[in-house]
């Protein structure tokens, strides 16, 4: 589609001027779309290793504690559970990566003994075991949410990025290309109207010229 | 300091009781769903993670934090094992991105 353009001179000046930072935007947003792209490749590889590894282990880990829970009470495992020595608690921090503010998930890691706030007396070992292989699982976890958080919101960025450099690679800049030839061709049109009527009016005033001396001068068959 | 929350049926998530995770208890979609926003809305979660089951029931729910930076909803396998959604999501927003799925 083109544009509807005034053509003159100042018009042709703007459409240039707009169709130089066109072109700059779409080089710096091709660059950007280049560089999230690169860095999501390696959030997204990263991420699914991650998940490849934690989901087994996660499986592992439930049946891990559905075996204790088989040879506890329900009820003691549930109370024993029900009131843990710290709530789990996470530190978010925003990174900007490519202009993307990312949040960066850090966990504060207790001890072991922190994790088993209840009485041995009334719980078997596997209740322990099962907990302590959970909790190895905690820190992977965050990661993987922090990763696939990273991965979604690039993106998002990437998809905007490119519609921008598609709009300005597809429409505006054409548009602009279409409008400065149109204002050329008509300037040009001007100009070269403006060369004929000079020199037919040079061509006229010559005649009126030649037409005044030939009056002032009597002619020959006239004289004789 | 944010909290971690987990969503799930009953004998999964209770597990990450011991760990100090906010657990909600959810057995259907639509208690999933209304546990997520209830969830989100407070502002305290950093980062939700729900049972794989319940997920499948909810996309559109899931799908409305996806670009809100916080908080980060990660589908976790249910004790059946792993159905593939967490790959999903992961894959989706490669063919959001790149159009395919390259790798």
């Amino acid at each position: 589609m083109e544009i509807r353009v005034n053509p003159t001179r100042m018009e042709l000046k703007k459409l240039q001027a707009r169709y130089a930072t066109a072109r700059r935007g779409h080089k710096l947003l091709k660059d950007k779309c280049d560089g999230l792209m690169q860095q999501f490749l390696e959030i997204v590889r990263e991420a699914r290793r991650l998940r490849a590894e934690l989901e087994p282990k996660l499986t592992a880990a439930y049946a891990s504690f559905a075996a204790a829970g088989a040879v506890s009470d329900p009820k003691m495992l549930q109370t024993a559970l029900l009131l843990p020595r710290k709530s789990a608690e996470v530190d978010v921090t925003f990174r900007n990566r490519m202009s993307v503010n990312v949040p960066q998930f850090s966990a504060e890691t207790g001890g072991e003994t922190e994790l088993c706030n209840y009485g041995f007396a009334f719980t078997g070992g596997s209740i322990d075991a099962a907990i302590l292989t959970l909790s190895k699982l905690r820190e992977p976890m965050l990661r993987m949410a922090q990763l696939e958080k990273e991965a979604m919101l690039m993106a998002d960025e990437i998809e905007r990025t490119r519609r921008r450099v598609n709009a300005l690679e597809h429409i505006m800049i054409p548009q602009y290309l279409a409008g400065i030839r149109q204002i050329k061709l008509k300037l040009d049109e001007n100009e070269r109207g403006n060369i004929t009527r000079l020199m037919k009016v040079k061509d006229m005033m010559l005649a009126a010229q030649m037409q005044q001396r030939k009056d002032f001068i009597p002619d020959e068959s006239d004289a004789e | 300091m944010y909290k971690i929350g987990i969503i799930g049926a009953g004998e999964c998530v209770s597990a990450f009781l011991a760990l100090g995770f906010s657990v909600m208890e959810a057995t259907d979609g639509a208690s999933a769903a209304a546990a997520l926003h209830a969830a989100a809305k407070t502002g305290e979660y950093a980062v939700l993670f729900l049972d794989e089951a319940l997920a499948a029931a909810i996309p559109e729910d899931i799908a409305r934090y996806a670009d809100d930076p916080l908080p980060a909803v990660v589908v976790l396998p249910g004790k059946n094992g792993s159905m593939g959604m967490g790959a999903a999501a992961l894959k989706n927003a490669m063919e959001r991105a790149i159009g395919a799925d390259i790798l």
